[in-house]
């Protein structure tokens, strides 16, 4: 005859409010349990469907309303007939087990709820550590609403993922043909190919950033150790000379007189924008500080901070500028050969990092 | 525009700029690096910012500031004076202006 805790229910994601109102049915003490809980579970705990418990009220009572229940019957004819008296205490005290059936398979259901939330927090704080980006969403707006749904960032990651599958397959193919012999056409390809593929990636960041450009400058994209040298949203300039250098054994003269030009100015550049960018956040910051703290929580000129919040999106394309034009000038110095060389020096470096953020991840899993 | 080729040369390295714009700023530091002490011209400052803002666009420019010219002719923007810096055309270019 009962059936409600035996039956699956779907998940359903529902606003945090809308048990309380089914709530209502067990009176406020149950309710008072529920608040004085944990309020700090997300929106999208599962909670069932509970379709089936109103079903079985319409059963129950016989006064032809879906709905509410009436576990205290209020009219006044039941003086009159003992036998009804007799018949409406049998259905009061059904209604009442049946109720606590229900309420005892909802309790079940919650606790089920908060297992799989528990379960579904650590392979959050998992995910966080191996690098992912898993956005803080859940718990920013009382709504529910995970700010982070950004489609343009989601795409993106999207793209992202698959740029650095590619650049791994060329990364792949570049040793391969410098191991072996290759003709200049195949090298040529090979190397415009790879310079173009970072030159790609430029262009998907300039978007994003017009979408999210704390999230490009955060570099939240990246894995953690790739994360640690970050340098307006991505890698410094200087920093992939310094990785490329050590390749090239044999320069000419004119090569060696080139780089080092070019590791100079670079290195200027950099500086350069460095301290634009400190005086930006300088001044976000007095303009965020402006007027009496203290008074209330609001920006007395929120116009003036989100100028120079805007001003960020120019910062983060003049960064990648300078990657692009440092990787055009690196080839422009370089032969062929040694262009392809550091490509795929600079290429196994970043990868390295990636494999570090791995191996740092999972340090603490120890084989049992 | 008269007012901006005028004050376009009254220094060997000038640079239009406004208050608030940290990019035109990153510019300077980088030309003062340089051994050069540009000329800078806040036009927000200016009375006549929205002219100066229109002439400079019709100059070629895709954005108003950083706006820099050397010797009195239009280098370019942040992009264009990175890009020359990094090509070591840019250093040439300021040695009569140097301090």
């Amino acid at each position: 005859m009962n059936s409600t805790s035996t039956h699956f229910v779907p998940p359903r994601r529902v606003g945090i409010y809308e048990p309380l109102h089914q709530m209502g049915m067990w009176g406020d003490s149950f309710k008072s349990n529920i608040t004085n809980g944990n309020m700090n579970t997300p929106s999208h705990i599962i909670i069932p469907n509970n379709q089936k418990l109103d079903n079985n009220l319409s059963e129950d009572t016989s006064h032809g309303t879906a709905g509410t229940p009436h576990m205290f019957d209020q009219e006044a004819s039941t003086s009159r007939n003992p036998d009804k008296i007799q018949r409406r205490l049998a259905q009061n005290r059904e209604a009442a087990r049946k109720s606590r059936l229900r309420k005892k398979a909802y309790v079940q259901q919650l606790e089920t709820s908060r297992l799989k939330l528990i379960q579904l927090e650590q392979e959050l704080d998992r995910a966080r550590q191996q690098g992912f980006y898993v956005g803080n969403g859940i718990d920013t707006n009382p709504l529910g609403f995970s700010e982070t749904m950004n489609p343009g960032i989601a795409a993106f990651e999207m793209e992202y993922g698959h740029w650095v599958e590619e650049q791994n397959r060329q990364i792949c193919e570049l040793r391969t043909v410098l191991h072996g012999h290759v003709n200049d056409i195949e090298l040529r390809m090979l190397v415009e190919n790879a310079m173009k593929h970072y030159f790609e990636l430029f262009k998907m960041k300039s978007t994003a950033a017009k979408a999210d450009v704390f999230f490009v400058m955060s570099g939240m994209w990246k894995t953690s150790a790739e994360r640690f040298f970050i340098w307006i949203g991505g890698f410094r300039p200087s920093d992939l000379l310094k990785v490329l250098l050590p390749h090239f054994d044999v320069l000419t003269d004119q090569q060696i007189l080139d780089v080092c030009s070019l590791r100079q100015s670079c290195q200027q550049a950099e500086d350069a924008l460095t301290q634009g960018m400190e005086k930006l956040q300088h001044t976000l910051a007095d303009c965020v500080a402006a007027g009496q703290l203290g008074e209330g929580s609001y920006i007395p000129q929120v116009n003036s901070a989100m100028e120079r919040l805007e001003a960020l999106v120019s910062f983060v394309n003049q960064a990648d500028h300078l990657r692009h034009e440092t990787l055009q000038q690196m080839y422009r110095i370089l032969t062929m050969r040694q262009a392809a060389r550091g490509l795929l020096a600079l290429g196994e470096y970043f990868q390295r990092l990636r494999a570090l953020s791995s191996s740092w991840a999972t340090r603490h899993r120890e084989p049992t | 525009m008269d007012k901006v080729m005028r004050l376009a040369s009254e220094k060997g390295v000038v640079i239009f700029s406004k208050s608030s714009c940290c990019l035109s700023y990153a510019v300077q530091v980088l030309f003062q690096d340089l051994g050069v002490n540009p000329k800078i011209h806040e036009i927000d400052k200016d009375p006549e910012c929205r002219e100066i803002e229109k002439a400079l666009m019709r100059l070629g420019c895709s954005k108003p500031v950083p706006a820099v010219f050397i010797g009195g002719k239009l280098v370019g923007s942040t992009n264009e004076v990175m890009s020359m810096h990094l090509s070591s055309s840019l250093v040439p270019l300021v040695k009569p202006y140097l301090c």
